[in-house]
């Protein structure tokens, strides 16, 4: 899936700015950022490629059970997200830890979902970032029904900024090829919900290639069923934020649903399960990295005269968040028992009340059993 | 050492007060001066009935399926709701039962009240993963800070001589699935009335409806007191075996009880009415009285929920009885061709069959 003549591109891998003729419509969007906002595009991503990393260690030292790295798309991330507005809603899958950070997340929702004392981490009403979704498309039918919603409130197309709303889902190469997926398209387009379809094809499905998932660069699908797309550059995170910012706007404009396709790249492994170098080559890695979208921005942004006192500034700043994270990673405790009956309904329910307290009332059986014999329980 | 199985509390409301002490009030009906609001209909048009009392009282109820607006439904069940509630209200969707399912979730999340229609029984798999997988489970995932207000109502089990995934009863799979509430009407009275009920739970309610019972008419007292939804119901009292089904079964039962009186057998019939949660109740207050319990249902018998209440009326009243529970299902066979479908489905005469097993020990 290699970049074409169409791939909307507007800061090259060297650094410089060389908007491709494909980008045009879309510069004006760029052009109203500031240096303010590249160096906070910046901070983004080293902020979460350090949590990142930090997360994996966390993991290879035994305080998760699994980590999903995002290092190599944060550019994707980072400018889709910075694209969205307050009142938008995201549905990610379970890879967009930076767009968790810039929707306002505590990113210790992520760790605690890996580590097994909690499904869910955070409450999607207060930052409009829902819940990781594990089972690969589901939640794009979600995201989907949430902006029917938003159309039959009346919240599209009124022409007020601070209150036209649009929904934003993530998803994977490999999620194109679920049924979900393309049901959603069909859903987004018969209501033409005020939506944009944001798809990171980092080209592998754990061990699986994109070639596998599609015959036809993937942006081209969702056009058959009556959605616009663009592809772009996905390490790019001008490219990433100006595009996103116009298929947002269209969507809350009361224009339909959209789909951008971003070409970035799984630097890391699936997960911390996961041996890339099983299926992947060292050129194929190597290629990549030199697409790096951190570096390209930080030639930019040397190039229009920022220092090393700024770059360390914010390296300090990511080390902090990383300390953090570690540090209340290491004093989360065992969830209560009641973790397990809690919230399996709303309303009332017969039996999980009894088997609450049945289970209560075994535990508390243990409680004049002598610690000596504690062993015997196991 | 506490054992869970010998607790008998766990009912949602108080059995004793709901249990009617005679058949002739298991229909909740109004006092006689609100004789007009009793009306006679068929279950589909108390289904329609209650689904246009659910869209005039609350703005956020909202139904979807597949040619359920200008058609009404393949069974007409929300005929004239579009018309009357417009397409956003009623909305057709596109045929895929997933998408239905999944949308429905987005718009729960919204604060929307879906309920969706999946066109029969067979078609619902589609819809599987998005009702096992994540409506289930979101309100658990959420800790609580989202509720999932969705219906899905599904016409169910045999009797219409229908083609193949047009008869089947696969209410077991969702009674299995924690998150979910299943029930199934069998009166028009109670179609009325829990439809209306499941739409106002905060929780995702699989809601069955014995499609061979859509036309016949009964009573509904439109001004009547609901049960509540899980509440089970003794549909005909008796003292010597007691049946327990239900959606079309229950009117099997009530045969097969009233053959079994001119033999002079006198039989007890419990309309469960809920499949999850169980109101057991009603149930081992009838098997402490009659000794004998058969359990009966159109879906096959192996891991079913006739096989659950079997095991926990073993586990609770295993001193009262006076035989084993038996069990009357459809075989565990796919559902037949409709020209031998007789053979498959439990008759009045299997029931009775069962009745004189459970009386010879």
């Amino acid at each position: 899936m290699a970049e074409s003549e169409t791939t909307v591109s507007l800061l090259s891998a060297e650094g410089r700015l060389e908007p491709t003729p494909s980008a045009e419509q879309f510069l004006p969007y760029f052009e109203k950022l500031t240096e303010a906002d590249y160096r906070q595009f910046y901070a983004d991503m080293a902020q979460i490629r350090a949590f990142d990393a930090e997360a994996t260690h966390l993991q290879r030292q035994g305080q998760m059970g699994l980590w999903p790295p995002s290092t190599g798309q944060e550019g994707a991330q980072v400018g889709s997200a910075r694209a969205s507005r307050p009142q938008d809603h995201i549905f990610p899958s379970y890879r967009e830890h930076a767009v968790g950070l810039i929707r306002g997340i505590d990113l210790l929702g992520i760790i605690e979902l890996m580590r097994g004392t909690t499904h869910g981490g955070w409450n999607p009403q207060e930052t409009n970032f829902h819940l990781y979704t594990l089972v690969i498309g589901s939640q794009a039918l979600h995201a989907t029904g949430y902006a029917m919603g938003v159309t039959f409130d009346g919240a599209v197309g009124t022409g007020d900024p601070e209150s036209d709303t649009a929904v934003m889902v993530y998803f994977g190469d490999g999620a194109t090829s679920q049924g979900d997926v393309s049901e959603a398209l069909v859903f987004a387009a018969s209501f033409q919900t005020p939506q944009v379809f944001f798809l990171q094809n980092n080209h592998w499905a754990i061990s699986v290639p994109v070639s596998t998932q599609s015959r036809v660069p993937l942006y081209l699908r969702p056009r058959g069923f009556g959605i616009p797309s663009t592809q772009i550059d996905g390490n790019d995170v001008f490219a990433s934020y100006a595009v996103t910012a116009k298929y947002l706007d269209d969507a809350r404009s009361g224009r339909g649903p959209g789909f951008i396709e971003a070409l970035t790249y799984r630097i890391g492994a699936h997960t911390t399960s996961d041996d890339p170098t099983k299926y992947r080559t060292d050129d194929e890695l190597a290629s990549w990295v030199k697409r790096d979208p951190v570096l390209r921005l930080e030639t930019y942004l040397r190039g229009l005269g920022a220092d090393d006192a700024f770059f360390d500034g914010v390296r300090d700043e990511a080390a902090d968040l990383a300390a953090d994270i570690r540090r209340r990673t290491l004093a989360l405790g065992t969830p209560p028992v009641g973790k397990i009956f809690d919230h399996v309904y709303s309303d009332p329910h017969p039996v999980i009340e009894e088997q609450r307290e049945w289970l209560a009332q075994y535990e508390a059986s243990f409680d004049d059993v002598p610690a000596s014999a504690e062993g015997e329980r196991a | 050492m506490t054992d869970i199985t010998t607790a008998q509390t766990g009912v949602t409301v108080d059995s004793e007060a709901i249990a009617p002490s005679s058949p002739a009030q298991s229909m909740q009906t109004a006092p006689a001066a609100a004789v007009d609001s009793i009306q006679t209909m068929p279950l589909g048009r108390a289904l329609n009935a209650g689904l246009r009392k659910a869209l005039q009282d609350d703005d956020r109820v909202l139904l979807m399926g597949e040619d359920i607006g200008t058609l009404g439904g393949v069974f007409r069940v929300t005929e004239g709701l579009q018309k009357e509630f417009g397409p956003q209200r009623v909305i057709d969707t596109p045929l895929a039962e997933s998408g239905i399912v999944g949308t429905a979730i987005g718009l729960a999340m919204r604060g929307y009240r879906p309920v969706c229609e999946i066109q029969f029984d067979g078609f619902i798999y589609p819809g599987f993963d998005q009702i096992t997988s994540q409506l289930a489970k979101i309100t658990n995932r959420h800790e609580g800070s989202v509720s999932m207000p969705v219906v899905i109502r599904v016409p169910y089990g045999g009797h219409i001589g229908a083609i193949e995934h047009h008869q089947e009863s696969p209410e077991a799979y969702f009674a299995h699935t924690a998150g979910l509430r299943v029930v199934s009407p069998s009166t028009p009275n109670d179609a009325y009335w829990m439809i209306q009920e499941a739409i106002a739970s905060n929780d995702p309610v699989m809601f069955f409806e014995p499609k061979a019972r859509y036309w016949p008419k009964g009573e509904v007292s439109l001004a009547g007191n609901p049960v509540p939804l899980h509440a089970s119901r003794v549909a005909r009292e008796g003292t010597e075996v007691t049946l327990v089904g239900h959606g079309a079964m229950v009117t099997m039962l009530l045969q097969a009880a009233e053959l079994a009186a001119q033999e002079g057998t006198s039989v007890e019939v419990i309309d469960l009415r809920s499949l999850s949660p169980i109101d057991y109740g009603p149930i081992l207050q009838s098997v402490h009285k009659t000794g004998r319990l058969v359990v009966a249902q159109e879906a096959p018998g192996f891991v079913s929920v006739g096989s659950e209440i079997a095991a926990t009326v073993t586990e609770r009243a295993f001193y009262s009885l006076q035989a084993p529970v038996l069990r009357v299902a459809g075989f565990d066979a796919p559902f037949p061709p409709a020209k031998v479908e007789s053979l498959y489905l439990p008759d009045a005469d299997r029931v009775l069959d069962a009745i004189d097993r459970s009386l010879a020990y």
